[in-house]
C-alpha cells in the first residue's frame, strides 16, 4: 500500500500530511509533482492544504489543470481512495470531483483555530474507525470555506448521507454559532457520490498528534489505511 | 480585438464583500446606493484572425470554462475592435 501527496506550486501541508502518513500511520508515502500525470502506482491520494498557484484567479482554479489531476480524476472514477483536505477540498471542488463551491468566508476573515465537527457518517473508508455523532477537535486555516450549493445539490447530499463533518460545539451541537465561515448547514467535509472521495476545510493533518493539541484527526487517516489493508471500512 | 468580461456572483449567491461595501457607502452618507455587488473584470487580447462570430464563441467558452464557477458565478462580456 502507498500514499501519495500532491503537490501544486504553493502547496504548503504537504509535508504535514506526508508526516502523519509516515510518522504517524507508518504508510509508504511519496510526494507526486503535479506536473507529471504519473499516481506511481499509489492506492490513495492526498491533495494538501496550501495555496496552489497562489490562489489566482479563483482557489483551487488553475490545480484543476495540472497534469496529475487528470489522472487523479481517472483513478477516482475507478473509486480510488481520495482525500482533499483545506485548498485540497477546493481544489477537488473546482475540478468537479465534489460537488458545491468554497466561497470566501462570511466575515471575510482569514480564520486559524481550533473548531469542533461531528462526524455525520461513519459509513465511508474515511471515517469507519469513527461513529456517527463522534465530535472531534481540529484546527482550521482558510479565507475561503464558506461550503455552498445549490438546494437540489444539498437534498442530495443529505438524502444519500453523503455530508461527512458538519461544525458544532464542543458537544456536537450544530447552531450558527459554531459556524465559523457561513457554511450552508454548517457542512464541513462532504463525500463523492462513490463515497471514494472526501474534500474537508478542517486539517486532520495538523490534529494527528498531542503535541499538536489534538490527535483526533488521526482517525480519518486511520480509516483510510483500515479500507485499504481490508481491516476494516465499507 | 479585445474582449471585456465581467464576472460576478449569481443574483441568488450571497456576496459579503459586495455587502460590506453597500454597508460603508451608507455609512459614508452614500444614501443613492441601495446594493452593490462586487466581481472580477478580465481583458482579453484576441488573435486578429478572428472574425467576430469566432472570438464570441471562444471568449463564451474561456468564461464558462476557466473565468467562472458555474456553481456561483456567471458572466457578461463585449467586444471591441
Amino acid at each position: 500500500m502507498k500514499f501519495g501527496v500532491l503537490v501544486f506550486p504553493g502547496s504548503n501541508c504537504d509535508h504535514d500530511t506526508f508526516n502523519v502518513v509516515a510518522e504517524i500511520a507508518h504508510q509508504p508515502v511519496t510526494f507526486l509533482w503535479h506536473d507529471s500525470p504519473s499516481l506511481e502506482n499509489c492506492d490513495a491520494i492526498l491533495v494538501p492544504g496550501g495555496f496552489a498557484y497562489g490562489d489566482y484567479l479563483r482557489t483551487g482554479a488553475l490545480a484543476r489543470f495540472s497534469p496529475v489531476m487528470q489522472s487523479v480524476r481517472k483513478f477516482a472514477d475507478d473509486g480510488g481512495l481520495v482525500l482533499g483536505i483545506c485548498n485540497g477540498f477546493q481544489i477537488l471542488c473546482e475540478a468537479g470531483l465534489l460537488p458545491g463551491a468554497l466561497m470566501r468566508n462570511a466575515g471575510l476573515k482569514y480564520i486559524c483555530k481550533q473548531v469542533h465537527i461531528r462526524t455525520e457518517t461513519a459509513d465511508s473508508p474515511f471515517t469507519s474507525t469513527l461513529r456517527k455523532g463522534q465530535v472531534l477537535q481540529v484546527p482550521i486555516g482558510h479565507m475561503d470555506g464558506n461550503y455552498f450549493c445549490d438546494q437540489s445539490t444539498l437534498d442530495t447530499l443529505q438524502r444519500n448521507d453523503r455530508v461527512a463533518f458538519r461544525y458544532s460545539t464542543p458537544t456536537g451541537e450544530i447552531t450558527p454559532e459554531a459556524n465559523p465561515n457561513g457554511s450552508l448547514s454548517n457542512i464541513a467535509g462532504i463525500l463523492n457520490e462513490g463515497r471514494n472521495v472526501l474534500g474537508m476545510m478542517p486539517h486532520p493533518d495538523r490534529s494527528s498528534e498531542r503535541i499538536l493539541g489534538s490527535a483526533d484527526g488521526f482517525a480519518i487517516f486511520a480509516s483510510m489505511v483500515a479500507a485499504l489493508t481490508g481491516a476494516a471500512g465499507r | 480585438m479585445k474582449a471585456h468580461v465581467y464576472v460576478t456572483l449569481k443574483s441568488t449567491v450571497l456576496d459579503p464583500q459586495g455587502q460590506t461595501i453597500g454597508n460603508a457607502l451608507r455609512k459614508n452618507q452614500y444614501h443613492g446606493v441601495t446594493d452593490v455587488r462586487q466581481g472580477k473584470y478580465f481583458v482579453l487580447t484576441l488573435q486578429d484572425s478572428l472574425d467576430a462570430a469566432d472570438a464570441a464563441a471562444e471568449v463564451e467558452r474561456i468564461a464558462r470554462d476557466i473565468l467562472t464557477n458555474p456553481v456561483i458565478e456567471e458572466f457578461t462580456y463585449r467586444l471591441e475592435d
